[in-house]
């Protein structure tokens, strides 16, 4: 069902990149016989995306541990549940014995969860360290301002890409390499989310946050802001569109270079600069998202407002 | 004697009910203060009362209404969100909805309804108290909880309408800047006031639960409800003040000029920060630090409610009660020092130690899980509403933690956080707490506090229609979260295939609000025709079913000896008293008390 809404298809087989996690091993090691028995040999995705960045990908495998952990232990306690249900469903009026304590089951039970939250955790540390990593030297890093309703992508050679509400900007990175965000907001608290990295981080006023992600493959990935940010926050839609660093390094020269003719556009890109060309990405209301006249003038002057040159 | 305590019936027919000759059967009002000889009588009773039953009831059916009026709140959302661009609402009544819809259920129904209505009626019984150990605080926090909660609901009527930034009003969004006008303002008062009811209330029940009790009921006696509840007051003396104070600086914020929580301006002088600005994450922090106990302060008093129920209708003592109390303990402790794991997607706290806290609450979790397991285990089931609930709250609550485990993961947590995966996260915790528990608690103790019986085949339908609605309306939630859906949104895009989700969820809440209908039928149904209930219509083991239905004003004219936590069993059933512990698969008798089946149905007077 949801495997055809989950990103790209994958051409790694899982298991092969699941035998490298040791994290997973931990978490799913001793329930790896009844996945098996679930799912034949490939594990499914259990509804999430694979992910479309390396950090993505750590996540999604924490997640497919948790998930079957979670199968394992709920599974475990729903069928006891439904055993006590329907096997001491009353039959007679005899007294039952009232037993109130039994010293080796109790701490059986409590030994046990112990066990495994202590696994979870190894496991949650191994991947959580490996999605907060920060590279010392990245590939290409982006200034990422949130606002009310809106997202501002401020590239190191001054491009500067501004969208809101129905005009949904496009981020362009290149694949394959890290790229650092540093994200922050200009008024109230936003989220920062793409679905299909497993990531979200809130953009806040007062503090900058930083974060790297290696996108895998070329392609538009769409991002929403998800933390209440007001009236419009439904419509605060933004792409990440990846491309080869070459396609990348070309794009953000002519775009420096358009931008640096036409002072006055900060933010705005014409129609073939545009990197929201890709009809798959959402936009709202029917709107194609690539409109050339992408220019409610707010947009603009918020910017210039704001980093007036 | 024997008139006093009934003995066990049958489950299924109430009709064949033993009934005590005082009980009213004859479709008049109970007479809640049956014993009492003086005093005003009706309104003005309810209004000047300060009987531990009558602010206790107060307390429930405010509660209720709250409750429905939640509900519908949420219907209308849903229809929202059945298709993609709706025009139902605009996005500004969408967001003062969800924030009504919040606010209520979770400050002004799931609390209230536990530690102010249940907690009141209950405790005091339990432990064989004559009321509260300070009555007259205990009607101030009555009327503090309905002055604020009338305040929360007129905000609507405001100019600029209500609130709409979510129940936990993050700043700087809730500054006046973002968020101006009187229906914020209100808001904070409301909740302010329903603060301080919390706070007085949790000095009650302390002060009732250590002082009060009767002779021989030791703490390790207490019944595992009043024990969640003595724990509850604790963590609301915790985590409510610190709420208080949040506010009162939000207040500051809105209107004196303060700049506790506003960064705003922070980064705009010279594009250089400014030294002295306000940290948005200061609310977060306060706010979860009161958030996340009352996480618990909503879910321990509903513990406790399955925990009296699940032994009652399996004929046995509760399995593991000491292994009980200390689960409970252990998650108050634990709740302390989990807030943060609400702000894993801030950047800004300390991702192992949140996530290890949070992971190991599940230890303390699991113990009641399989307590309550225990407690079935080789018992007589007989399935009675209450019953129902009280698994339905099981598998509910099941579904929920494991869910929350998943996000106590920060990685997990990145990839779910204010998407729908979390919405349906906490709606199956918290509708399986206060919903499934909380209304099993009242289908258990309304034949107490009533004298009359509920009728089981409308209570089925209920369940049965409420339990199937709960798995249509959150299981959908989960699957549209992993692809991505924020929560909070009024309209989302049409092409990306979340919308038959949302239909599907939305039918599942109309189902829900249909079982509700048959609740409000029983109620009506048992006050026209009266199937009088007697002091002990399900054979049931704590002090509260030892006094009449309802109880007498001061709760007991005569007290069954308190040898263990089940005294009204253990006078029923001298025959089947609690095995010792260790083994012994043998009827004995219990805890070395020495008392023999003769001496324990000698009754002691109060």
């Amino acid at each position: 069902m949801d495997s055809s809404l989950t990103g790209p298809p994958p051409d790694t087989p899982e298991i092969p990149a699941r035998s490298r996690k040791s994290p997973r091993r931990l978490a799913a090691g001793a329930v790896a016989l009844g996945a098996l028995l679930l799912t034949g040999c490939q594990l499914p995705t259990f509804g999430a995306y694979k992910g479309a960045t390396t950090q993505a990908r750590s996540t999604f495998h924490l997640w497919q541990g948790f998930f079957i952990a979670g199968i394992v232990v709920g599974g475990i306690t729903l069928l006891l549940i439904l055993w006590a249900v329907f096997r001491y469903r009353r039959r007679s009026d005899e007294m039952p014995v009232q037993t109130q304590y039994h010293t080796l089951t109790e701490i059986t039970y409590t030994v046990v969860p112990i066990l495994i939250v202590l696994g979870l955790f190894v496991a949650t540390v191994l991947v959580e360290n490996k999605v907060t990593a920060v590279e010392p030297d990245p590939a290409t890093s982006l200034h990422v301002y949130a606002f009310q309703w809106g997202w501002e992508f401020e590239y190191p050679n001054g491009v500067k890409v501004i969208g809101q509400t129905t005009d949904a900007p496009t981020m362009v990175i290149p694949t394959g390499q890290t790229v650092r965000i540093y994200l922050r907001s200009y008024d109230v608290l936003h989220g920062f989310y793409v679905p299909e990295f497993n990531f979200s981080r809130y953009a806040s006023p007062g503090y900058w946050t930083s974060f790297d992600f290696n996108v895998l493959h070329d392609g538009v990935y769409r991002g929403q802001c998800t933390q209440l940010c007001g009236l419009y926050h439904s419509l605060m839609f933004f792409n990440v569109r990846s491309v080869s660093p070459s396609a990348y390094a070309t794009w953000l020269r002519v775009t420096g270079a358009y931008q640096r003719a036409h002072p006055n556009s900060i933010g705005q890109l014409p129609a073939d600069l545009h990197a929201n060309q890709n009809g798959t990405v959402p936009s709202y209301s029917g709107n194609s998202g690539n409109s050339g006249n992408s220019g409610s003038g707010n947009t603009g002057n918020t910017g210039g407002a704001l980093y007036g040159d | 004697m024997t008139d006093v305590i009934a003995p066990p019936v049958e489950t299924h027919e109430p009709t064949e009910l033993h009934l005590p000759p005082e009980v009213p059967g004859d479709g008049h009002e109970p007479d809640h203060g049956g014993h009492e000889a003086h005093g005003p009588t009706g309104i003005l009773k309810w209004l000047t009362s300060t009987d531990h039953k009558v602010i206790g009831l107060s307390y429930m059916i405010t509660s209720i209404v709250i409750f429905y009026l939640s509900g519908i709140t949420a219907l209308i959302l849903r229809l929202q969100l059945t298709s993609p661009h709706s025009s139902l609402l605009s996005f500004g009544q969408y967001n003062a909805l969800f924030t009504m819809h919040g606010s209520l259920m979770l400050y002004l129904f799931a609390g209230p309804f536990a530690f102010g209505g249940l907690a009141n009626y209950i405790v005091p019984l339990q432990i064989g108290a004559p009321d509260m150990a300070f009555p007259r605080l205990n009607a101030l926090s009555y009327w503090l909880y309905l002055t604020g909660s009338i305040t929360m609901l007129m905000t609507i009527f405001v100019a600029g309408g209500a609130a709409q930034f979510g129940w936990v009003a993050y700043a700087p969004l809730s500054s006046a800047t973002s968020s101006p006008g009187a229906g914020p303002d209100l808001w904070i008062m409301a909740l302010a006031l329903t603060g301080f009811s919390a706070i007085f209330t949790g000095v009650n029940l302390c002060g009732t639960i250590f002082y009060l009790r009767a002779p021989g009921m030791t703490m390790f006696r207490m019944p595992i409800f009043t024990w969640n509840m003595l724990v509850t007051g604790i963590l609301i003396l915790i985590a409510f003040p610190v709420l208080t104070a949040a506010l009162i600086m939000l207040f500051a914020d809105r209107h004196f000029g303060t700049h506790i929580y506003t960064a705003v301006g922070c980064h705009l002088v010279n594009g250089l920060p400014m030294r002295s600005c306000g940290s948005p994450l200061l609310w977060q922090n306060l706010f979860w630090f009161f958030g996340h106990p009352e996480v618990y302060i909503l879910a321990l008093p509903f513990f406790g409610i399955v925990t009296e129920v699940l032994p009652v209708f399996s004929k046995k003592p509760v399995f593991g009660y000491k292994g009980m109390v200390f689960a409970t303990m252990a998650i108050a402790a634990l709740s302390t020092g989990v807030w943060a794991h609400h702000m894993f997607t801030t950047g800004a706290v300390l991702l192992p130690f949140f996530s290890f806290l949070s992971l190991l609450i599940a230890v303390p979790t699991g113990i009641k899980f399989f307590n309550w397991i225990g407690t079935m285990w080789h018992g007589q089931l007989q399935f009675t509403t209450p019953m129902l609930f009280c698994l339905g709250f099981l598998f509910a609550f099941l579904m929920g933690g494991v869910t929350g485990i998943m996000l106590a993961s920060p990685p997990i947590d990145f990839a779910t956080h204010d998407t729908y995966f979390v919405v349906a996260h906490f709606h199956q915790v918290l509708f399986g707490t206060a919903v499934f528990a909380g209304f099993g608690g009242v289908y258990y103790w309304y034949p107490k506090m009533f004298g009359r019986m509920l009728r089981e085949s409308l209570g089925k339908w209920h369940f049965w229609l409420m339990f199937i609605g709960f798995w249509i309306t959150f299981m959908p939630q989960y699957v549209v979260g992993l692809l991505g859906m924020p929560r909070r949104v009024a309209s989302y895009p049409s092409n990306l295939g979340w919308q038959s989700y949302n239909i599907v969820s939305t039918v599942g809440a109309f189902i829900i609000a249909a079982s509700f209908a048959f609740l409000l039928v029983n109620f009506v149904v048992s006050w026209r025709k009266p199937i009088p209930a007697g002091d002990n219509p399900w054979d049931a083991q704590t002090l509260e079913w030892a006094t009449t239905s309802p109880p007498p004003h001061h709760n007991f004219t005569h007290l069954p000896p308190i040898r263990s936590e089940r005294p009204t069993w253990d006078y029923n059933h001298p025959d089947a008293l609690t095995v010792p512990h260790g083994k012994g698969a043998h009827n004995g008798h219990a805890n070395g008390s020495g008392n023999g089946s003769g001496n324990g149905r000698v009754k002691e007077t109060v």
